[in-house]
């Protein structure tokens, strides 16, 4: 790496040296918890759009702990974090235009 | 017009980033990026199909949700032990990181060997993709002899999704491998070859898709052939990304695919 390359590396190895241990196993027994209620809840017969909608919810917390604290997102700066996730967000948001398309195909009653 | 006098600064001894890192870091995150879109695309087909179909099957009984909960344990479990491995990188503790590598590899191969035994499993049952060589006794009664027929979307989603993840898992056991052991692990690699392809039977998908270990080796040897180094924690910092990515996917892989889809009795 060049001189200024292996500066930031060792900056942010520096920032790394000051995280508790402590903090990434509860977020890893918080991230098995989440995954304990998910298959709770496939047991209790729900309706199918009240799961997803919960189960959609608990997979999006899952992310943000994985992101910002396995990933370490939550200590980089702030235009790396509004860069990169906002643009992820925007474009898989994006894709949802499919979906009235699919809706479309059940009405028409297409086998 | 007035003369105007243009004055440079002198080079900077240091460039800061314009995202606050270095750059290889910003590669992977790009990576990831793009790859997230790759994975978006192939999440948003199982869902489209699963909306516009009425018959959907739920073909995933009591016992296929433990094993993909166990296979989830796996990869949470294979997560903390890699932030584990990059915290002990910064720290300078090169045996305790490369120790924490090897359990994140062992978590990483626990999850594709289940996840095999699940799809062997299916396609046993019926559930087939054309591409698919033919089983011997292949379910002509099986439970789902008739769903690749009615639904041929679900088992075309199903194995696409679910065997992308597999690929990245895949890679990223061979990618930890080489950061932990470098070139001792290119011999380790072709054991793993001989034993995926010679351990399973001609007729699974398995027994031709473990070539991409061979590819894996192969390239792999390129790679620290030309370019041999000692890798820091930089480096493992930017393996990491991509473990925790797959560990991240998985966390929508797991509700929509299996949870979804699940038959309780």
């Amino acid at each position: 790496m060049e001189a200024f390359q292996v500066a930031i590396a060792e900056r942010v190895a520096e920032q790394h040296r000051h995280h508790g241990k402590s903090q990434f196993f509860v977020v890893w027994a918080a991230l098995l918890v989440m995954t304990a209620i998910e298959v709770y809840l496939t047991y209790q017969n729900m309706q199918p759009v009240r799961m997803l909608t919960i189960l959609m919810g608990l997979s999006l917390i899952k992310a943000a702990l994985i992101i910002g604290y396995f990933m370490h997102m939550k200590y980089e700066i702030s235009r790396m974090k509004w860069l990169t996730m906002c643009s992820l967000v925007a474009c898989l948001a994006l894709m949802m235009i499919f979906f009235p398309d699919a809706l479309r195909i059940i009405s028409l009653g297409v086998k | 017009m007035a003369d105007a006098t243009l004055t440079h600064d002198p080079p900077a001894a240091y460039e800061p980033s314009l995202f606050g890192t270095y750059s290889k870091k910003i590669g992977m995150w790009l990576f990831l990026l793009s790859d997230s879109l790759t994975f978006g695309a192939l999440l948003y087909a199982y869902s489209y199909g699963r909306i516009s179909t009425p018959n959907w099957p739920t073909p995933f009984h009591s016992e296929s949700i433990v094993n993909a909960t166990i296979m989830t344990a796996f990869l949470l479990t294979s997560s903390l032990t890699m932030v584990l491995a990059v915290r002990a990188s910064v720290h300078g503790d090169a045996k305790t990181q490369r120790l924490w590598l090897l359990a994140t590899m062992a978590c990483g191969m626990g999850f594709v060997i289940l996840h095999g035994r699940e799809w062997t499993k299916l396609i046993a049952e019926g559930l087939t993709l054309p591409v698919f060589p033919k089983q011997p006794g292949q379910a002509a009664g099986g439970e789902f002899a008739d769903v690749s027929k009615t639904v041929p979307q679900f088992a075309a989603t199903f194995f696409g999704l679910t065997g992308m993840h597999m690929l990245h898992v895949t890679l990223g056991v061979i990618y930890l491998g080489v950061i932990a052991l470098r070139r001792n692990f290119i011999p380790i690699l072709l054991v793993f070859w001989l034993a995926a392809w010679l351990g399973t039977p001609a007729y699974s998908p398995f027994h031709y898709g473990s070539h991409v270990i061979l590819v894996a080796a192969i390239v792999c040897s390129i790679v620290l052939w030309l370019k041999p180094k000692v890798y820091d924690s930089s480096d493992v910092e930017v393996a990491g990304l991509y473990w925790h990515f797959v560990d991240l996917v998985w966390m929508f892989i797991f509700p929509l695919v299996y949870l979804m889809s699940a038959k309780i009795l």
